[in-house]
């Protein structure tokens, strides 16, 4: 019988990026998953919990456990929000112990989609194909909240005709922040900016990230310089064939 | 006036800090695990090289002589016409430093000792310890060691025998646990006075002595 | 955001020499601190962190019987510990014993803490002469500037501004080589440590154990501060306190490595009370001022009593991308970047500058290289909960509330979500002020939204 695994694909991606939903559907499912996606999803919450509304930020997340209770695997387009969904959850269910139990059940089932394939599949060749050199911009909640820096290397790697040229300021913020990047909108565009002048250095025509909200900040960016680079997540590039 | 608004201001910080933490007056901690002081097992007889290359590293110049008798001759060149001050470290006599004619030593006044200092071209001290691992040398302020004399003039030498190496800085606190029974003030130099504080630029002897010398004798 | 200082931030996001001058100073400190941590020069780096961080919490977490203990061993060497609730004592103390001892100039070493209370200014109005001896700060003190940075003051300054500065100030030719502006502080300030009655100092630790203050410097200043002048005072906040002088070793590795990446600064000072009867030179009276000024408002939650962990390194404000860019005077108080970002609400009240805790990426950067591992980001998220908590009991800051109220409510509700969605309703609630959108077409592309979504696409593939 074929292994299941829930998506939850994120709002973002949901509704800006649908295609990185259907290119991470694309990969589990020629790696042999049987694939599904719980309807009644919608957002895990981080946008109020990261604005200071904890409270707000916990009725949302209750609607993620309870539509995600059963799921033996969620897998997660995100690092940010898959880190929201294991790390922080339990801080906002800190005081509700119902709650707290489901959040600390939940979270070792959550796993951000390199994290899966290469801890838990195993895999680092999915039998993608890509034609080109792409930098890839670590994101920061990934890197820093959920240890991630080797694995989508590990895949990219493996990727017939890719090349990975690393850029000097991998590690360095895009600038995005959620809500920061409208708060503190100069700001924000400076981070961004500063990190576009890293990528432009490697010469690589496309950045790929685990992330769809640091690209969409990327592009943005790149889009109103009018330059000749393109962001594309992980799992688009290993749907490629 | 003063006297009293001191004892009640430390009546309200302490009872600010005890309500803070919710702690009653004179509870006493939960013992803390003995400190783990990390002492690499290496050859005592490398301390000498290690220690000339990371003071070097810093910008000091180390000499290493065979005995006492050599470090005159060592420092010919550096003491040629100069004023220098020296401490009251046994040590500098047993080399001969104290009597050399250019050297003043064995100051037992205050302002004298501090004339001598502000106006020497070079100042000589024994280090009591020397730590490998930083290239850093450890005074011990005493009536033999005053501490101007490694910090106003624009040229510190330290002459020290070798048996007074160790490895590193947990090494020193394992010899002295509580350097405050031992010394009013124990200070540790590592390296040549600087400064990076304009256009993170480096410059030597900005207010210490911006040149520094070891003699090791073994 | 409300009372962010938007202006001055843009003044210095659009100065491109400013900018250089902050890029180039945070990396080379981080540079620096990335070679002193590597692995095979420190393998215990980890390990030691964590023993810093476990040292530091006992000792705050007891530091009513560490502070005893700390005055206790002050007083069997020979020194005075003076307790001050706030800046006010501290300039009533250290005048009042300087008009006893007739003192009129005080040389003062590098103390965040001194710049926390306005230290200078109090004095001076009382025809006290006091003068900074750090380089930067000394040029900082002639500029009439406060510091740009924990540990590099003058960061923001080019050989161009301090030979201005100098020549306005000193009465000197305008001299823009590095080397002979060093010459001619070292030549006024030296002058000034051979008159000086009193020599202030911070502390960057003040151990329990022995009665001792331990001062971490590179210049010599803090060394000529404490051993020129016949009276040593210290003023140091509560939350200085370690329990033993073994621990230093802990300390002092990470200290050096993280502020500028040297294995020890060029020299430590453990001070511990005034010159031995025998002894020719050093001070004849050792104050230490424990300071508290709002520091045990702080120790009251549990969790965010951390903040005073901190060692002052700076490493957290090299590696903060929102301090790379505004700088360090766009921050409301002395201490800049993330740590001042986390404790400068808790000194002053949330609601003081409720922008502070919102000017961050939340990309962990400051906590990854924190040597104590203060927890800067979950720090920021209580904050910013607790402004608009305090603003919702002000009955202020409502469209927001309501608009992540709304959020929540059709978040929870998927069809209406997804109806909502496809009459682009989808980014309103996220951004919920009037005119994110605006803010956010000021520095990108709007991203448009897809066709179809992903909910559309997986039910039409069924």
């Amino acid at each position: 019988m074929k292994k299941r695994v829930s998506l939850f694909v994120t709002c973002i991606v949901d509704q800006v990026f649908p295609q990185v939903g259907i290119a991470m559907t694309q990969v589990l499912e020629r790696l042999g998953f049987q694939v599904e996606f719980p309807p009644a999803q919608t957002c895990c919450g981080q946008p109020a919990f990261n604005s200071g509304y904890p409270d707000e930020a916990g009725t949302v997340a209750r609607h993620f456990l309870n539509t995600f209770g059963e799921s033996e695997y969620i897998v997660v387009p995100s690092g940010s929000c898959t880190s929201m969904l294991s790390h922080h959850y339990t801080e906002i269910f800190a005081s509700d112990e119902r709650m707290l139990a489901l959040a600390r059940g939940t979270s070792p089932r959550v796993w951000e989609f390199s994290q899966f394939l290469i801890e838990v599949v195993g895999v680092e060749d999915v039998g993608a194909r890509f034609d080109g050199v792409v930098t890839y911009h670590d994101s920061c909640h990934a890197l820093r909240e959920l240890h991630i820096k080797d694995g989508p290397r590990k895949l990219l790697a493996k990727v017939q005709g890719l090349t990975l040229r690393e850029m000097e300021a991998a590690e360095e913020c895009c600038g995005f922040g959620g809500t920061f990047s409208v708060k503190f909108p100069e700001v924000s565009g400076g981070m961004a900016r500063t990190k576009i002048d890293s990528i432009l250095k490697t010469e690589a025509g496309t950045v790929v990230s685990i992330d769809s909200s640091c690209l969409m900040q990327i592009q943005g960016v790149i889009d109103r310089a009018r330059l000749p680079i393109r962001t594309m997540h992980l799992a688009e590039v290993l749907a490629g064939r | 006036m003063v006297e009293g608004a001191q004892v009640s201001s430390r009546e309200v910080v302490l009872q600010n800090v005890r309500r803070a933490l919710g702690r009653a007056a004179g509870l006493v901690p939960t013992a803390l695990a003995a400190p783990r002081l990390r002492i690499p097992i290496m050859d005592r007889n490398r301390y000498g090289t290690l220690f000339g290359q990371n003071f070097e590293k810093l910008g000091g110049k180390s000499f290493f002589v065979r005995e006492p008798g050599e470090v005159v001759p060592a420092l010919a060149e550096l003491l040629q016409g100069k004023r220098v001050v020296a401490s009251n470290a046994p040590f500098l006599t047993t080399c001969g430093i104290s009597a050399l004619p250019q050297v003043q030593s064995g100051f037992t006044d205050r302002e004298a000792l501090r004339a001598a200092c502000a106006t020497a071209d070079v100042g000589i001290s024994s280090a009591h310890y020397a730590l490998a691992e930083t290239g850093t040398l450890v005074l011990l302020a005493s009536p033999e060691e005053p501490r101007l004399v490694s910090l106003l003039p624009p040229v510190h030498i330290a002459v020290f025998p070798r048996s007074r190496m160790l490895a590193n800085l947990d090494e020193l606190l394992a010899v002295l646990p509580n350097p405050a029974e031992q010394t009013s003030s124990m200070v540790l130099i590592t390296g040549p006075s600087r400064t990076a504080d304009i256009e993170q630029i480096l410059v030597r002897g900005v207010h210490g002595p911006g040149e520094i010398y070891a003699v090791i004798v073994e | 955001m409300t009372g962010q200082p938007s202006e001055t931030i843009n003044q210095t996001l659009g100065d491109p020499r400013l900018q250089l001058a902050i890029y180039s100073a945070t990396n080379r400190l981080m540079t620096h601190r990335a070679a002193a941590v590597r692995a095979d020069l420190l393998p215990d780096y980890q390990e030691l962190r964590t023993e810093a961080n476990q040292l530091k919490k006992h000792t705050i977490d007891h530091l009513d019987y560490y502070l005893e203990l700390f005055e206790k061993n002050v007083v069997a060497h020979g020194g005075k510990v003076v307790y001050c609730s706030d800046s006010q004592e501290v300039a009533d103390f250290v005048l009042s014993l300087a008009k006893e001892r007739q003192a009129h100039l005080i040389v003062k070493s590098k103390s965040m803490t001194t710049e926390e209370i306005h230290f200078n200014e109090r004095l001076e109005k009382h025809q006290l002469e006091v003068v900074e001896t750090d380089l930067g700060e000394y040029i900082l003190q002639l500029a009439h500037q406060r510091p740009y940075h924990i540990v590099a003051p003058a960061l923001h300054l080019t050989r161009y501004d301090v030979a201005e500065i100098f020549s306005k100030n000193l009465g000197v030719e305008k001299e823009v080589v590095i080397e002979k502006q060093t010459a001619i502080a070292r030549a006024t300030l030296r002058e000034k440590f051979l008159h000086a009655d009193i020599g202030v100092t911070g502390a960057n630790f003040l151990v329990a154990d022995s009665g001792a203050v331990v001062v971490v410097e590179n210049e010599g200043n803090a060394r000529l501060t404490t051993s020129a002048p016949k009276i040593h005072i210290t003023v140091a906040g509560i939350e200085k306190l370690i329990p033993r002088a073994q621990d230093l070793g802990v300390f002092l590795t990470l200290l050096g490595r993280s502020a500028t990446g040297q294995p020890l600064t060029v020299y430590t000072s453990f001070l511990s009370g005034p010159r031995k009867s025998d002894e020719i030179d050093g001070p004849d009276e050792f104050y230490v001022v424990l300071l508290d000024n709002g520091r045990s408002k702080l120790l009251a939650d549990a969790e965010k009593r951390q903040s005073l962990y901190c060692i002052r390194c700076g490493a957290c404000l090299n590696h903060c991308p929102v301090y790379r860019k505004i700088g360090g005077h766009n921050y409301p108080w002395v201490y800049s970047g993330p740590i001042g970002a986390i404790i400068t609400p808790q000194f002053h009240g949330v609601l003081k500058d409720p922008w502070l805790p919102f000017a961050s990426s939340l990309c962990g950067a400051c906590a990854e290289v924190c040597p104590v591992k203060i927890e800067i980001p979950k720090l920021l998220l209580k904050l910013r909960a607790e402004v608009t908590d305090a603003q919702r009991r002000q009955g202020r800051g409502g469209v927001e509330r309501l608009a992540f109220r709304m959020w929540a409510w059709v978040m929870t509700r998927p069809k209406i979500y997804l109806m909502l969605a496809r009459i682009g309703g989808f980014f309103a609630p996220v951004l919920p002020k009037v005119g994110p959108l605006g803010k956010w077409a000021s520095q990108r592309e709007v991203p448009k939204l897809a066709k179809t979504s992903f909910h559309e696409w997986w039910r039409e593939r069924k």
